[in-house]
């Protein structure tokens, strides 16, 4: 506590302007940044897994199963950020058990449990059930046992039941679509919806979230992807990747139109509170909107990419750029989060000056931990593909 | 009859999760409606109509600025001391000759407020008490994931200690600043108008210590009450109404440049 407040006595030296007495104290840190970016990759993940099967982009296939597993690590860590900021971390089961039906943050418990549930491990299990049975004859220990636990008792090998899996897989993908845009755009609603602060309240929100997380989300299966291939020595499918690019090419396009749209309505209408959001953007967030945003995680991708759709250099010039845009794009993206969370916390609701963020090194809420939430999902991973690598998969959906 | 085995393997799969998906889910449906199966021990005795519904004036031809409310507010709701937690403040607004406006809160106004611009720059100054507003249609409750923070029958904006569980979403969502993350109980913390105090026919700490009586509350319902006649004979006007909360705090005198 004595350390919270030395951390509260140093901001309030360094508050520019007025604020109300009870903003010194800046509610939602990092934790809440990771959490729409976590949930972010799995949208965009799911997505791209779903572009391939559902409108049979074919070249898409080698990455299928990874986009997939990447979904579901990224998914099981993506609240947990959210609980551990709780005060009351343990009483975090209320939100499902009496939620308030018009609070935005209640119905994404439900949304969340519904994509985990009933999308992405049915998804998952249908895709990979005639492979546990088979995998589980040939397999002993560890995984023998969990092949054999999964498949749930059914055992099937024929034809027609992995066509029946293939059917239901499909049928779970088509739902799975919406379901990832609803997951993500809920969470972009709800900064949207607090018409308390300015730089959130946007009917942009939603649709903005959903298009930068899809764009985080295809940026991290083609790290993903290349980074696996060069673990397990194999060559990168490069029709594949430039086919992931050119996806990330087109809805990074997408997304930084309707950024700009946000951006160029505000300075149009021009609000009371734009004089503030001027010195915002001009001041606090230059090097986080501006730079870390805008130039390295939206114009220097576009500009790498572009150039390569209408000229194609060398394989390996493309391989180690396109490494090097995904890594770009995601951490663009994790600032886009940042400037949204953090951003819309510097400024007074007073509209009448600034506080600052100070993140810490270790604590909760400290950097230390963000990089924990960041690494588990990665571990879950390799975890999962080594349990279930889709490369050692018999068989495909059609 | 391989195929039915199999149809039936599956359709047992389906029953099964499908059951057990199901029930989680309508569980956590019913569980809100709990309330409503059970008797009703505690039937609400007299009619909404008959019950009071509180609000406040704030005077800012009479506020000195001396923060007596602020004070009297931290003693009596156990605020921690520190100045990052208020229930009210005072704010102080200078308007220079230049036009510019200079607002100031040093410690809520606690001790007092002094003015810190020279005389000759001053076009015009005065005193805003702020606090909860107590909103008709309040954001923070809309917002609150758990329902942990309600509107009581008398029209108080109020948080279930027991049940908060400490998101802060109900502080972003306040336009106004009222709220804060008490460092102690871990929940949201916000002015009550000392319910305790008006449950038992007091008045709000703050209404008591006021030396000019800036601060009138009241029961917005009772026509002869010091509020009622407060609206009636002043031109009153509440914070931000272009947010539409329907604010139970009103303003006499208050100027545009107040934020
Ligand atoms: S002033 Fe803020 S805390 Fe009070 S009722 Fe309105 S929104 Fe809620
Ligand atoms: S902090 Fe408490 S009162 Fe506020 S929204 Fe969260 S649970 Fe509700």
């Amino acid at each position: 506590m004595e350390e919270h407040y030395k951390h509260l006595y140093e901001a309030l030296s360094q508050v520019d302007g007025y604020i109300y007495p009870n903003e010194i104290d800046l509610h939602w840190g990092l934790m809440i940044v990771l959490y729409p970016y976590i949930t972010g990759l799995v949208a965009g993940a799911f997505i791209l897994a779903s572009l391939e099967r559902v409108f049979n982009v074919k070249v898409l296939k080698p990455t299928y199963g990874l986009a997939l597993l990447t979904a579901l690590s990224f998914l099981l860590v993506a609240t947990l950020p959210l609980v551990s900021h709780l005060r009351h971390p343990l009483r975090a089961y209320e939100i499902l058990m009496t939620p308030n039906p018009t609070s935005a943050m209640a119905i994404f418990g439900f949304v969340y449990l519904w994509y985990l549930m009933v999308v992405l491990l049915l998804e998952i299990w249908f895709d990979y059930r005639l492979d546990f049975v088979l995998w589980s004859k040939k397999s002993t220990g560890f995984k023998k046992f969990f092949y054999r636990t999964i498949t749930l008792g059914i055992n099937d090998t024929d034809k027609k039941s992995a066509k029946l899996d293939d059917k239901l897989g499909y049928f779970i993908t088509l739902i799975g679509i919406p379901s990832a845009f609803l997951l993500h755009g809920y969470v972009g609603f709800i900064f949207g919806s607090i018409k308390a602060n300015p730089w959130w309240s946007t009917v942009l929100m939603p649709v903005i979230f959903l298009f930068s997380a899809m764009v985080s989300g295809i940026a991290l299966v083609m790290v993903i992807y290349m980074v696996v291939s060069w673990f397990r020595k194999v060559e990168i499918d490069m029709p594949c990747l430039d086919t992931i690019a050119k996806y990330l090419f087109y809805i990074l396009i997408i997304d930084f139109t309707l950024e700009s749209l946000d951006q160029i309505h505000r300075i149009y209408e021009a609000e009371e509170s734009f004089d503030i959001i001027k010195v915002l953007v001009s001041g606090k967030l230059n090097i986080t909107l501006l730079i870390m945003q805008v130039l390295l995680g939206t114009i220097i991708p576009l500009i790498v990419i572009g150039i390569f759709q209408v000229y194609k250099p060398d394989e390996k010039i493309r391989k180690f750029s396109y490494f090097f845009v995904g890594i770009l794009v995601l951490i663009g993206i994790f600032f886009m989060r940042w400037n949204v969370v953090i951003g819309g916390q510097l400024f007074s609701k007073s509209l009448s000056g600034f506080t600052s963020f100070k993140a810490v090194y270790s604590g909760l809420e400290g950097y230390v931990m963000a990089a924990v939430w960041l690494i588990v999902p990665l571990l879950i991973l390799t975890f999962l593909l080594w349990l279930m690598p889709p490369w050692k998969k018999v068989t495909t959906h059609e | 009859m391989g195929t039915e085995r199999k149809v039936n393997n599956r359709r047992k799969f389906f029953q099964t999760s499908a059951a057990l998906v199901g029930g989680t889910l309508l569980y956590a449906l019913i569980k809100p409606f709990e309330a409503l199966a059970q008797p009703k021990e505690e039937e609400i005795k007299t009619d909404q109509a008959n019950l009071a519904l509180w609000g406040m004036g704030v005077d800012l031809e009479k506020c000195i600025g001396c923060g007596k409310c602020a004070e009297a507010c931290k003693i009596e709701n156990k605020v921690p001391k520190e100045p990052f937690y208020f229930r009210t403040w005072v704010e102080q607004y200078t308007v220079k000759n230049d036009g510019t406006v200079k607002i100031e809160s040093p410690n809520g106004g606690i001790g007092g407020l002094k003015q810190s611009v020279p005389d000759e720059e001053i076009f015009k100054s005065f005193m805003v008490p702020k606090l909860c507003n107590h909103c008709t249609k309040a954001p923070c409750v809309q917002a609150c994931p758990v329902g942990a923070t309600y509107i009581s029958p008398d029209g108080v904006v109020l948080v279930d200690e027991t049940y908060c569980i400490g998101c802060s979403y109900c502080i972003q969502a306040c336009p106004y600043g009222a709220r804060f993350m008490n460092p102690i109980t871990k929940v949201a913390d916000k002015c009550t108008f000392c319910y305790h105090r008006i449950s038992e026919g007091l008045q709000p700490a703050c209404v008591e210590v006021c030396p000019t009586d800036a601060r009138i509350f009241g029961d917005l319902r009772d026509k002869e009450s010091d509020l009622v006649k407060f609206l009636q004979v002043n031109p009153t006007q509440v914070l931000k109404p272009h947010l539409n909360t329907h604010s139970r705090v009103f303003y006499n005198a208050l100027s545009s440049e107040v934020k």
